[in-house]
């Protein structure tokens, strides 16, 4: 009986500090979800992961062929979804097809050549880092309705 | 010296004949073969169990390194929400499904632990820090399995592609016709990619290279 007992102590013993363990990282991560009086608008938690937009007033329309400009100086628009195309301070993934050296492999549009100056008019051995967040300018379209009704016509 | 009893002599300990041998240790052989048999699926199963364990997504989390970095930028992704609801969970993609390859992981996994008790990367600014090379080592890992983690779920046979969209039924068709396995474009689907040098701007300290970022297609002959 005691031989036993002396074979499960260290189990238990560990065992018993595995699950003291456990609940002090996890109650130290309670703490932590604590956001220092910060509150979200709509009462969400701080914290909380950013919610990716949902429902069809925002599917971006599929795939099509490139979209005739409206008016003069029009940014070309976006033709297919770029939720997967991540730009950010470290990585452009546009670039990615529409750079001067993909573009013919990947049949897509050449990146404009003022794309390539910089503020003082020089041109620049690749992309200008002012043009570097594509999205500014180039917007992706979703098939919804209008918001606001409007009667633009496209310039002649 | 004390004489031998005549009772004693004739005892056949010089010679036991095999098939006796065989009777005394019958017994005890089909018991121990039991004994390892039973012995075996329990160790199997605890086995099984807990090396299941230590693939759930709860078991990556217990680690803030983990929850902090890596797991919320997965949590924007298709690959956490989608419209069918079908998650692939962090070993999905990280830990090989067959028994061989996965047990390579596991052991490989080891240096993970030491990494997490020396606090390699228990600050994000740490982590930002090697995301790079954690980043790639990932990228060389799918590069020469073929990406087989992928292919555990989305099988190219399986591709209906009058149901991608067109740019993707392009990219698909060439792409796995040359060889090009499913990393060298998808990138970044799961986690924010590292820094990569696109050359843009160059007053910032450069980053992975393009060719390791975007492999230049095996066949050079365009343009």
């Amino acid at each position: 009986m005691k031989k036993h007992f002396l074979a499960i102590l260290p189990v238990t013993v560990l065992a018993t500090g595995l699950i003291l363990f456990t609940g002090i990282s996890q109650a130290a991560d309670a703490g932590l979800a604590n956001d220092g009086g910060l509150a979200t608008l709509r009462g969400a938690p701080v914290s909380a992961p950013e919610k990716a937009p949902t429902g069809d007033a925002l599917k971006p329309v599929p795939d099509t062929e490139v979209f005739d400009r409206i008016y003069d100086d029009q940014p070309p628009l976006v033709s297919h979804a770029v939720d997967k195309y991540p730009v950010t301070k470290d990585v452009n993934k546009c670039l990615d097809c529409h750079s001067a050296e993909n573009y013919k492999k990947e049949k897509a549009t050449k990146i404009g050549s003022s794309h390539f100056k910089d503020a003082n008019g020089k041109t620049l051995p690749n992309v200008s880092s002012r043009r570097h967040f594509c999205l500014q300018c180039h917007v992706p379209q979703v098939d919804a309705k209008e918001l606001v009704s409007n009667t633009f016509q496209r310039a002649e | 010296m004390e004489p031998h009893s005549p009772t004693e002599a004739p005892v056949p300990v010089s010679a036991p004949s095999l098939a006796k041998l065989w009777r005394r240790w019958k017994s005890y052989l089909s018991v121990s073969i039991l004994v390892t048999f039973v012995a075996g699926v329990l160790f199997a199963a605890v086995f099984n169990s807990a090396i299941s364990w230590t693939n759930s997504e709860e078991f990556c989390l217990y680690c803030h390194e983990m929850k902090d970095n890596v797991y919320r930028e997965y949590q924007t992704t298709i690959h956490y929400s989608n419209r069918s609801g079908v998650r692939a969970v962090c070993a999905d993609c990280h830990v090989p499904k067959e028994f061989g390859p996965k047990m390579v992981r596991k052991l490989q996994a080891s240096n993970e632990v030491l990494q997490k008790v020396l606090g390699s990367i228990d600050t994000p600014e740490k982590f930002a820090q090697r995301r790079s090379q954690l980043a790639q080592n990932e990228w060389r890992r799918m590069k020469g399995n073929d990406s087989r983690e992928c292919r555990n779920c989305h099988e190219q046979e399986s591709f209906d592609f009058a149901r991608q969209g067109y740019r993707s039924v392009n990219q698909h068709m060439d792409g796995l016709q040359k060889g090009e396995t499913c990393i060298d474009c998808h990138k970044g689907i799961a986690h924010t990619l590292p820094r990569i040098d696109q050359g843009i701007n160059l007053a910032d300290p450069p980053g992975i290279a393009l060719e390791i970022f975007k492999p230049p297609a095996s066949d050079a002959e365009e343009e």
